[in-house]
């Protein structure tokens, strides 16, 4: 697979207090990302980053070959005394091919909403609009902040099966970013996990397929469609997110709620 | 004579409200009335420094206010007070500066209420001449840059991901609202420009279901609250700017008592 960006060593300070040290991710062609990650961990930043919507204080994001980014911010306002349709908020796309329109919406499977008011539209028909502006810039590589927010637990797992299937259509690699932990990760290839640095990555099978990942984090018997991402830290975090120096962890103590051996 | 002077009164208020319509929907859409109310009263100390240098009163109302909306971008950048107080120290402190401004010009007289609150009856061709030049350049610059303007105004961050220079945009519109107040100016008067681009904009959503609908809307519902402001000015004997503004009110309250309608 030919690599499409690469994050080289990416930082990025506010007021002398670093919210990112450090990252390093690789994303390829045909590739679904996902970082995940606590509140206030930096994601939205390195996504805001990628999008050159933010300088980062160090380091640089590499762009191998022409890179096409088709982005889907986390939500959409656009003001009540807006009259929208949806067809006119696709045609706002830069050099948009206008003709295009009817055969996205259709790949997003909202054909039917065409002429309907943006402002009327459910979580998860304003979700696949969104995404419909995304693949309109014909991307090689599209970018989705929290794609599933707003949408219900059945509207997520169709969401994330439409992410992959528009993948495997157009072979473009995919960046996500999410903080639900558990949905996500049967469509994804990579999870990066950042709490302001890259705290682990590597493929879900992987990890959840681990017998002793499984006793410490899995639900026995969980659906196979539902994979539960689980990993192991070789470090700790503070509340602040701070690396904690190996000898201020306290030890795990077993007590009688413990489910494990 | 009278007539002569009240068809000049009507296609200076038409043009200016043709022009207000677009301008002031993209205002309503981005909440920029009190933006536009700060230049608008700015627009006074822009006539005092006009007739202290000699030069043409709309230039230099245009140079300062396009001045002033670049030193609020700035300092609204520096987040130290919030933006809404922050135009409220800029429009007053800039309309009393223009009241002293003003009142250091006595060689020349200055009819202040006119410029207050415009004087759609003193109307001369150079003037006309002015509101459809400037009106025109706004027109043609609406279209070319619609949709550049339209993809900012809906989400600027999705329209700087996709290319469109937002920076620059955004500088053109407030260039484009600084021309409209001084091209408006002498009709309606720095108090009340605000009220005749926000007022028919606001009343056109009503009734439009697309961005260009509702423009265009504001457009034609501006050009009759001029009409019927000018003949309630002629058979009354009312100030001529205020009674379009109140036109454009009950227009807005008559649209708005309507049922209302199935949209799409």
């Amino acid at each position: 697979m030919k690599p499409l960006i690469t994050f080289d060593d990416i930082g990025i300070e506010f007021d002398g207090r670093a919210l990112l040290s450090h990252i390093q991710i690789k994303i390829h062609e045909g590739e679904i990302v996902t970082l995940i990650g606590p509140n206030g961990s930096g994601k939205s930043t390195l996504i805001r980053i990628l999008l050159g919507l933010q300088i980062p204080t160090s380091g640089e994001v590499v762009y191998h070959g022409k890179t096409r980014i088709g982005y889907m911010p986390q939500k959409l306002h656009i003001d009540p005394t807006l009259p929208l349709s949806v067809t006119d908020f696709l045609s706002l796309v830069r050099k948009v091919d206008k003709h295009q329109i009817p055969e996205v919406l259709a790949k997003v499977g909202i054909e039917k909403l065409a002429k309907k008011q943006v402002h009327f539209l459910s979580g998860g028909e304003t979700q696949r609009v969104l995404l419909a502006r995304a693949l309109l810039n014909r991307p090689n590589l599209l970018v989705l902040d929290e794609p599933v927010q707003g949408v219900d637990v059945n509207g997520q797992v169709e969401l994330y099966n439409l992410i992959s299937s528009i993948r495997d259509e157009l072979q473009c690699g995919v960046l996500m970013v999410s903080h639900d932990l558990h949905l996500v990760m049967a469509k994804t290839d990579t999870v990066v996990c950042i709490n302001q640095h890259v705290c682990c990555s590597g493929t879900p099978q992987h990890v959840t397929g681990h017998p002793a990942y499984q006793a410490l984090f899995g639900i026995p018997g969980a659906a196979e469609s539902i994979a539960i991402y689980s990993h192991h830290h070789d470090h700790v975090h503070d509340e602040n997110g701070e690396v904690l120096a190996a000898d201020d962890i306290v030890p795990h103590k077993h007590g009688t709620s413990c489910q494990h051996s | 004579m009278m007539l002569d002077l009240l068809f000049r009164a009507l296609l200076g208020g038409v043009g200016v409200a043709a022009v207000a319509g677009p301008l002031g929907a993209f205002v309503v859409w981005r909440r920029m009335a009190y933006f536009g109310d700060t230049l608008a009263h700015s627009a006074l100390l822009g006539v005092a420094l006009g007739f202290l240098f000699d030069i043409n009163l709309n230039l230099a109302v245009v140079v300062l206010c396009v001045g002033l909306a670049l030193v609020l971008v700035t300092l609204q950048k520096k987040h130290f007070i919030a933006t809404d107080t922050l135009l409220g120290i800029l429009a007053h402190s800039s309309l009393s500066l223009g009241l002293v401004a003003v009142s250091f010009l006595d060689n020349i007289r200055i009819d202040l209420m006119a410029y207050l609150f415009g004087d759609l009856l003193a109307i001369s061709m150079s003037d006309l001449y002015w509101i459809y030049a400037g009106g025109a350049l706004v027109i043609l610059l609406l279209m070319l840059f619609w949709k550049p303007l339209l993809a900012m105004t809906v989400n600027e961050e999705l329209a700087k991901v996709e290319g469109y220079p937002v920076e620059a945009i955004r500088l053109l519109l407030m260039l484009l609202v600084a021309l409209v107040i001084a091209v408006a100016m002498k009709i309606v008067g720095v108090l009340l420009i605000t009220s005749l681009m926000i007022i028919p904009a606001a009343t056109a959503r009503k009734v439009s279901n697309s961005p260009v609908q509702m423009a265009t809307m504001a457009s034609v519902i501006g050009c009759l609250s001029v009409c019927g402001g000018l003949w309630a000015s002629y058979r009354w004997d009312t100030p001529a700017g205020p009674s379009v503004v109140v036109c454009a009110a009950f227009l807005f309250l008559f649209i708005y008592s309507l049922p209302k309608m199935n949209r799409v």
